[in-house]
C-alpha cells in the first residue's frame, strides 16, 4: 500500500524556497507570479499502521515548530476527507509535482528508511520524494510548461507527476516494484560481420569504436574461433575508449603548422628547421610519436625533481609535503553530463574527482577542492540557446549547486576555483574538479598480490551511469539527452563520506594491498586495470546491487557512484568487512586475482566474458591522426583615443570573467578542516579576490598547501602556443603572490577540446602541448597527473558548434612558513605601490579589446628566463617580510588588478603610468615608457604575463628596491587616504578617477544574484 | 595535570571532527572521535566521558531537515545515558550541526526534556553561505566566561535560522539568560543581514540550557582557534576592527574550549 505525505511550511513561516523560485521566475521574463509554495513530498510503501504512520510524520518528517502535514492515502482506500476538500485548486493557482524518475537513486531514501527503523516501526518497504510547488497568478499553458521546463525539473533523472482531476489524489506514475533478470548469454555477431556491419554495431552499442578498432577486435576472436559475449564487446570498448585510453595523446599524429610572420617573438616548433623562406608564413611539419611522452611526461622526466613521488602512474600525482606525509593532486572534467543535467553532472564530477586521491596509493584523505568552470554568458538570450541545451544561466546554478552539496557533504572545503564565460560554451560547458589529498609516506604506492580477494565496498550496483566512458568519447547531438540518459546521474555524498572515512580507517590498520575507485567504465575499468598484471575473476551475481534486474553486463559496466575496488589479502578479509561493517558501509567480495593473464566474469557459475589481458590492454591499434595549426589574421579594433578611461576600467570590471564571484565562493565550505590561511575571499570586509587559497592540511605544523590555476582560453584564438605559456605564467604567478615559492611546485595539464578527428582541433591542441612543454620546463615545475577531455563539440542539424580549445593549469605548491603568506588589499595609507615585471603592447585576447568584441593578434607571451628571475626575487622579498600586499596582473591588466587591491582594502590609489617599465614586445629590447605611440590604454590593460602589483611599506623600499635589482620594476605611486583610485597618465594627466564604492560596485553587481 | 575526556560524536557525514578535537586538545582535553554505532553496540559507554561534543557536518545528509535523523537517533536510542550524563553535571557542546541536533533532540533549551521546542531552519536567503560574524555574548553559560564582549567566528551553513515553537519559548529563554550569543556589528549593535546571516529570531546564533551546561551555536569556534584562520590576519590594526591578532596569538574561539575543560577540571 502507499502513503504520500505532503510536508509544507505553517502560515506565517518564511518559505524560501518558495521565494527563490520566485526570484528565477521573474528571471525567465514571467511577471505574472504572486507567490510560490514550497512542499516536500514523501510516498511510503508497505503495511504501516495509522499510529506508526503518525509517529513517521510527526517525530521523523515533519519539523512541528514551523511545519505541518496532509497524509494522503491511496485512492480508493480510507482517504482523509479534509485532504480532498483542501486539494481543490482554486483560480490562478498551478501545481507542479516533480518526481524522480525510476531507477534514479533518490539520496533521501536511505536516511528515510534508517530515521523509520531508529522509531522502531518495521513494515516500510520503500520510500520516495517528490516536490510540489503551487504557484499561484495567471499563467497561461505555455509559461507553466517553461516554468517547469526551465526551472523546475529535469526529464533525464525526474518527471512530472500527472495532474489529477479534482478531489483525486496525485500518485507519481513511476512503478516502486521492481523487475526480475533471467540469464541469458548474448553473443554478438562479429565473425560474420561485413566492415559496413562492424561499425552499424559500434553505433547501436554505443561503442564508439572505429573500424580499425572493431576489425582488430573481430581478428582477436577470430582466433579463438568463437564470437565475443555482450559483455566482451562492452569491456574492450570501454577500455580502449578515449575517455579511458586517451588514444589521441597516446597515438601517433602527421602535425603540420603555418605561423603568421614576422612578428618579433613568434616562435616556431624549434624542433625542425624552418622551412618558410621568405612567405609570410613559417611552415613546419612534424611526426610525432606519443604526444603526451614526448611533451607534458617529458618535463617531468627532464627535471627529474627528487620531490616527485609518483607521477602519471596512479589516479592522481603525488608529492613530498614533509617528512611524514605526501600530498596528491588530480583535476578531472565532467563536462558531457553536466551539460545534460548540470546538478548530479557537477555532483558526481565532485565525488569522482574526490575518490581519485581516496584511490591513490593505498588512500589519500581528501583535504581541498577546485573547481574551474566555462559557461555561456548568463545573460544569453533563449533563442541563442541550441535545441536540447539548457540555459546557461540554469547551467551555472545547477552546477553551483552540485559542487555546493558534494564538497560541503564531503567537509572537503573548497578553496579555488575560476569562472570564464563565451557564448561557444552553449551546448558544452566546461565543469574541471579537483582535489588534493594527503597520506602518510608510507601508503603512497600499492600492490595486488595474486590471491587477493576483489572487494568492492560504498554504494551499490544500479542501472544508472550506464556508457559514461564512450558517452564522453563522442560529441553531443541534441538528441545526446535521449540516447544517452543513462549516463546521467546523480550523487550521494553522504555514502562517499562514509566510504571514506572507512577506507582510511582500514588502510591505517594495513588491511588491504592496493585501491582504486569505480569511475568511468565502473567495475569494467577499476577491476580490469588492478588485475592487468596478473588475472582476474569476478562472480557477478556477488555484487550487491539496488534493485533486482540488472543483468550480468550491466552490473560489470555500470557507473554507479561512491564505490571503490580493493583487493586483500585473504588473511585480512574478516577484520577488514567488520571495519566496514562497524559504519554502515557495504563491502563484498566478488572474486580472486589471478595468475591467468585473463579477465575472467562469471554470472551463476556461467563464464560470461574470457578475455586476455594482453589484448585487452595492449591491442589496441597504433592509428594516426591528422594535425594542422594555421595561424590567422584577427581584426584590430581601432584605437580608443578616449582621455578618460574610467568607463573602461568599470566595465572592465563588470566583464563576467573579471566581476566577482562571491555569490558562488560564499555557497563552498571553504573553512571545514579548520586548516584555512589565506581564503579565497579577502579584504577589509572580506570580499576581495584572492590570488590563490593556503590551507595548513597538518593542523599543528606550519608548513601549508597553495593551490592556484591558470586558465585563458581567448590566447587561443590568436596562439594556443602562447595560450598554453600563459596558463603557466598565471597559475605560478598566483603562488608566488600569496607568499609562495617555485621550490616546490607541480602543475597539472587538463585539456578539454573539440573533436580530436578534425584536423584544425587537433592541430591547436598539439601546439598548446608544446607551450606546456617549453614554458614549464623553462620554469622547472614538473607535470605529475593530467586529463584530456576531447570531443566537446555539440552537433545541432549537422552543423558543429566546438567549443575554444581550453586549457587548464592547475598548480600546487608546498609552503615553508605559512605565517609568512600575504594577501591582496591595500593595507595603509602611505604605502608604496609598485609594478613589478614588463608591459609590453599585448592587448590580443584581452578583456579590454573583447570589450570591443575584437580579438587582435599581439597575444601575451613569456619570457620565462626573465619570469623565473622576476618570481624568485619577490619570493625571496616576501621571505623577508618585505612585502604587505601583492596581487597577480591578469585579466584586465594592471587597471584591474590595481582597482581590485584598492576597493578590496577599501583604500585610495594615486598612480602613474610613466613609471611602468614597457616595451613593444616581450622579446623586444627594454623601452623607455614615455616611447612614443604608446597610449594609456595599453599600460593600463595590456594583459602581459609575469607581472604583479606590490605593496610595500615605506621604511622597506630600500631594501624591497635592492631585492629586485636588475629586474624591471616601476615605482606606480601609493596608496591613498582619500577613498578614490586615481590614475594618470603618460602625458602626467589623470586617465581615470573613480571612487572606490563605484568601481566596487561595478565588480560586485554581475554575479549578486 | 589530569585531562577532562572529551567524546566527539561521528556518524555518517559528520565533518568537523577532526578539528574539533584539535580544539579541545589545544585546550587541555584528551579526545577520542567515537561513532555512535560504538554507543547503541554497548562496545562504549557514554559515561567514561565528562563532555560530549556534536561536531558539524551533514548528520545522514541532513536529508529530512538538519541534524534529525541524528536527533531522534539520540532520543530514540541514547536518551537514558544522555539524561544521566545531563544529571551528572557533564558538558554538552553542539557546533553547526551539532546544535541543529540538541535543539531537534529536545536537549536545547532543553526545558522539556527530549521534547523540541525550537528549530533551525532554511536560511531566509535559501542558500548555504560561509562568512565571518561578530558575535556578542550575554548569558551566564559555562562555556563563555571570560570572552570578549564581541568576538569573531565564521558561520557555514544552510539552515541556520533560529526559530521558538512560540513566544513563550522565547520569553522563557530572555528570562533564564538562556540566549548566549546573538548576531551583532563589530561593535556589538544588531543589525540586519548578512551580519545576522540567516534571519535568526532576535539574531540568536546560539542558546544553553538552564544549567549553562548544555550550549550549541551555529558559529563554528573550532575554525578561530589560532591567528591564521582570521580572514584578515595578513592585515595590520588600525584597518582591522575585530582586534587583528599577531600570528603568535590566539583566535577567539579557543577560550570557549578552555572554558569546558577548565569546568571539568573544577567540578570533577
Amino acid at each position: 500500500m502507499l502513503y504520500k505525505i505532503e510536508i509544507t511550511d505553517k502560515p506565517g513561516i518564511f518559505d524560501a524556497v518558495g521565494e527563490g523560485i520566485k526570484k528565477d521566475i521573474l528571471d525567465l521574463g514571467i511577471s505574472s507570479v504572486k507567490d510560490v509554495h514550497f512542499a516536500q513530498v514523501y510516498t511510503l510503501e508497505g503495511n504501516i499502521s495509522d499510529g506508526d504512520l503518525k509517529q513517521i510524520c510527526e517525530e521523523l518528517l515533519v519539523d512541528k515548530i514551523v511545519q505541518e502535514y496532509e497524509l494522503i492515502s491511496r485512492p480508493g482506500l480510507e482517504s482523509n476527507s479534509r485532504t480532498n476538500q483542501d486539494r481543490v485548486l482554486k483560480q490562478g493557482e498551478h501545481i507542479i509535482e516533480v518526481a524522480y524518475n525510476p531507477g534514479v537513486m533518490d539520496p533521501v531514501e536511505e536516511s528515510t528508511l534508517k530515521g523509520i527503523r531508529d522509531l522502531g516501526i518495521e513494515g516500510v518497504e520503500s520510500v520516495r520524494t517528490a516536490k510540489k510547488y503551487l504557484i499561484k497568478g495567471k499563467l497561461p499553458e505555455g509559461q507553466l510548461k517553461t516554468i517547469s521546463e526551465k526551472l523546475l525539473y529535469n526529464k533525464l533523472i525526474q518527471h512530472i507527476v500527472k495532474p489529477a482531476g479534482k478531489g483525486t489524489v496525485p500518485f507519481g506514475d513511476s512503478p516502486l516494484t521492481e523487475h526480475t533478470y533471467q540469464f541469458n548469454l548474448v553473443t554478438v555477431d562479429l565473425l560474420g560481420a561485413s566492415d559496413k556491419k562492424l561499425l552499424e554495431l559500434s553505433k547501436r552499442g554505443q561503442l564508439f569504436l572505429n573500424l580499425a578498432e572493431m576489425r582488430q577486435i573481430k581478428d582477436y576472436f577470430k582466433k579463438l574461433g568463437r564470437n565475443p559475449t555482450d559483455c566482451e564487446l562492452e569491456t574492450v570498448a570501454q577500455t580502449w575508449s578515449e575517455h579511458c585510453y586517451h588514444k589521441t595523446f597516446r597515438g601517433k599524429i602527421d602535425y603540420k603548422e603555418e605561423l603568421l610572420k614576422p612578428k618579433i617573438g613568434t616562435v616556431p616548433l624549434a624542433r625542425k628547421k624552418n622551412e618558410g623562406g621568405d612567405s609570410p608564413c613559417l611552415r613546419t611539419t612534424k611526426k610525432i610519436d606519443n604526444l603526451l611522452k614526448s611533451t607534458i611526461m617529458e618535463v617531468t622526466k627532464k627535471l627529474d625533481k627528487p620531490w616527485c613521488v609518483s607521477v602519471f602512474k596512479d589516479n592522481s600525482g603525488v608529492i613530498r609535503f614533509d617528512d611524514k606525509y605526501n600530498v596528491c593532486f588530480k583535476v578531472e572534467t565532467h563536462n558531457h553530463p553536466s551539460a545534460l543535467e548540470p546538478f548530479g553532472g557537477a555532483n558526481t564530477g565532485v565525488g569522482g574527482v574526490i575518490r581519485d586521491p581516496l584511490g591513490t596509493g593505498l588512500g589519500a584523505k581528501p583535504i581541498l577542492n577546485t573547481d574551474v568552470f566555462c559557461f555561456a554568458p548568463p545573460k544569453l538570450p533563449f533563442s541563442k540557446v541550441p535545441q536540447g541545451s539548457l540555459h546557461p544561466k540554469r547551467v551555472m546554478k545547477g552546477v553551483v549547486s552540485g559542487v555546493r552539496d558534494y564538497g560541503n557533504k564531503m567537509g572537503i572545503p573548497t578553496i579555488n576555483g575560476a569562472i570564464l564565460f563565451h557564448e561557444h560554451f552553449v551546448g558544452n560547458p566546461l565543469v574541471y574538479c579537483g582535489t588534493v589529498g594527503i597520506m602518510p609516506k608510507d601508503k603512497s604506492f600499492k600492490k595486488t598480490n595474486v590471491g587477493d580477494l576483489v572487494v568492492v565496498v560504498g554504494g551499490r550496483t544500479g542501472r544508472d551511469g550506464i556508457h559514461g566512458a564512450t558517452f564522453s568519447s563522442g560529441e553531443l547531438t541534441h538528441e545526446s539527452e535521449t540516447i544517452s540518459s543513462g549516463a546521467v546521474q546523480i550523487g550521494n555524498p553522504i555514502q562517499e563520506k562514509k566510504m571514506a572515512d572507512t577506507i582510511l580507517q582500514a588502510r591505517d590498520k594495513n588491511l588491504y594491498s592496493a585501491i582504486t575507485d569505480c569511475g568511468a567504465g565502473g567495475l569494467s575499468s577499476a577491476v580490469g586495470e588492478m588485475g592487468a598484471e596478473m588475472g582476474v575473476r569476478v562472480d557477478l551475481d556477488k555484487v550487491p546491487l539496488k534493485y533486482s534486474g540488472l543483468s550480468y553486463m550491466e552490473i560489470w559496466i555500470s557507473e554507479s557512484q561512491e564505490r571503490m575496488v580493493i583487493s586483500v589479502p585473504k588473511e585480512n578479509i574478516e577484520e577488514l568487512l567488520a571495519v566496514f561493517a562497524g559504519e554502515n558501509v557495504e563491502a563484498s567480495v566478488i572474486g580472486e586475482f589471478t595468475d591467468t593473464k585473463k579477465l575472467e566474469l562469471c554470472y551463476d557459475g556461467n563464464l560470461v566474458c574470457d578475455l586476455d589481458m594482453g589484448f585487452l590492454h595492449d591491442g589496441i591499434p597504433d592509428i594516426e591522426k591528422k594535425a594542422e595549426f594555421i595561424q590567422t589574421r584577427h581584426i584590430e579594433p581601432k584605437a580608443n583615443t578616449a582621455k578618460n578611461l574610467t568607463p573602461y576600467l568599470t566595465k572592465l570590471l563588470s566583464h563576467y570573467d573579471i566581476c566577482s564571484k562571491e555569490w558562488v565562493i560564499r555557497q563552498y565550505d571553504h573553512e571545514v578542516q579548520g586548516g584555512s590561511v589565506v581564503k579565497p575571499l579577502s579584504g577589509i570586509v572580506n570580499d576581495g579576490p584572492s590570488d590563490a587559497s593556503v590551507v595548513k592540511p597538518v593542523l599543528d605544523s606550519k608548513k601549508g598547501i597553495i593551490v592556484s590555476n591558470g586558465i585563458n582560453f581567448r590566447y587561443g584564438f590568436i596562439d594556443p602556443y602562447w595560450m598554453a605559456a600563459s596558463c603557466i605564467d598565471e597559475a605560478l604567478r598566483q603562488i608566488i603572490a600569496v607568499g609562495g615559492s617555485l621550490k616546490e611546485v607541480a602543475v597539472l595539464d587538463n585539456f578539454c577540446w573539440g573533436n580530436p578527428d578534425k584536423p584544425d582541433r587537433l592541430g591547436s591542441l598539439v601546439r598548446s602541448a608544446y607551450g606546456c612543454y617549453d614554458i614549464a620546463k623553462g620554469f622547472g615545475v614538473p607535470f605529475i597527473s593530467g586529463k584530456d577531455s576531447l570531443y566537446n563539440e555539440y552537433t545541432v542539424n549537422g552543423k558543429s558548434l566546438a567549443i575554444p580549445g581550453t586549457l587548464l593549469i592547475s598548480a600546487i605548491a608546498v609552503m615553508e612558513d605559512t605565517d609568512k603568506a600575504i594577501s591582496m588589499y591595500a593595507k595603509e595609507s602611505g604605502d608604496l605601490i609598485y609594478v613589478v615585471g614588463e608591459t609590453a603592447d599585448e592587448l590580443g585576447g584581452s578583456h579590454y579589446f573583447d570589450l570591443f568584441g575584437a580579438i587582435g593578434n599581439n597575444v601575451p607571451k613569456v619570457d620565462v628566463k626573465k619570469a623565473k628571475l622576476i618570481f624568485e626575487a619577490l619570493s625571496k622579498a616576501s621571505d623577508k617580510g618585505l612585502i604587505r600586499a601583492m596581487h597577480d596582473c591578469s585579466e584586465g591588466g594592471i587597471g584591474v588588478a590595481a582597482a581590485e587591491m584598492a576597493f578590496s582594502g577599501g583604500l585610495g590609489m594615486e598612480l602613474f603610468l610613466s613609471e611602468a617599465p614597457f616595451k613593444s614586445d616581450c622579446f623586444a629590447p627594454s623601452g623607455l615608457a614615455m616611447t612614443a605611440g604608446v597610449r594609456n590604454d595599453t599600460i593600463l590593460f595590456s594583459e602581459s604575463n609575469s607581472r604583479f602589483i606590490v605593496e610595500v611599506s615605506k621604511k622597506n623600499q630600500k631594501q624591497f628596491e635592492k631585492a629586485l635589482d636588475g629586474l624591471p620594476f616601476g615605482l606606480l605611486g601609493c596608496v591613498s587616504k582619500s577613498k578614490e583610485f586615481k590614475v594618470y597618465g603618460l602625458d602626467g594627466k589623470i586617465c581615470i578617477a573613480a571612487s572606490l564604492f563605484d568601481l566596487k560596485e561595478a565588480w560586485q553587481k554581475p554575479l549578486r544574484w | 595535570m589530569r585531562k577532562p575526556k572529551v567524546c566527539i560524536l561521528r556518524t555518517a557525514g559528520t565533518n568537523c571532527d577532526k578539528e574539533t578535537a584539535f580544539a579541545f586538545n589545544k585546550a587541555g582535553a584528551k579526545t577520542q572521535l567515537v561513532h555512535i554505532n560504538r554507543f547503541s553496540s554497548g562496545e562504549k559507554s557514554l559515561g567514561d566521558y565528562q563532555i560530549l561534543a556534536i561536531p558539524g557536518g551533514f548528520s545522514y545528509g541532513d536529508d529530512l531537515g538538519a541534524g534529525k535523523v541524528l536527533a531522534n537517533e539520540l532520543r530514540f536510542k541514547l536518551s537514558d545515558d544522555l539524561s544521566k550524563f545531563v544529571a551528572d553535571g557533564k558538558l554538552i557542546i553542539g557546533i553547526c550541526n551539532g546544535f541543529q541536533i540538541l535543539v531537534k533532540s529536545g536537549l536545547l533549551p532543553g526545558n522539556k526534556r527530549f521534547k523540541q521546542e525550537a528549530s533551525l531552519i532554511i536560511n531566509d536567503s535559501a542558500k548555504f553561505e560561509d562568512r565571518w560574524v561578530y558575535l556578542k555574548s550575554q548569558a551566564k553559560c559555562v562555556w563563555t566566561k571570560d570572552l570578549p564582549e564581541v568576538i569573531y567566528l565564521p558561520v557555514a551553513h544552510g539552515e541556520g535560522k533560529f526559530v521558538t515553537k512560540d513566544k513563550a519559548v522565547l520569553g522563557r529563554l530572555k528570562k533564564n539568560g538562556q540566549i548566549v550569543f546573538r548576531y551583532c556589528d563589530e561593535e556589538g549593535r544588531s543589525r540586519p543581514y548578512p551580519y545576522n546571516p540567516n534571519g535568526a529570531l532576535e539574531n540568536i546564533a546560539g542558546i544553553c540550557d538552564e544549567t549553562g551546561r548544555i550550549f550549541g551555536l551555529m558559529p563554528h569556534p573550532e575554525r578561530h582557534i589560532e591567528a591564521h584562520q582570521h580572514p584578515r590576519w595578513t592585515g595590520k590594526p588600525p584597518f582591522d576592527f575585530a582586534r587583528a591578532k599577531q600570528v603568535t596569538s590566539i583566535g577567539d574561539g579557543l577560550q570557549i574550549f578552555r572554558n569546558g575543560v577548565e569546568f571539568i577540571r573544577n567540578n570533577f
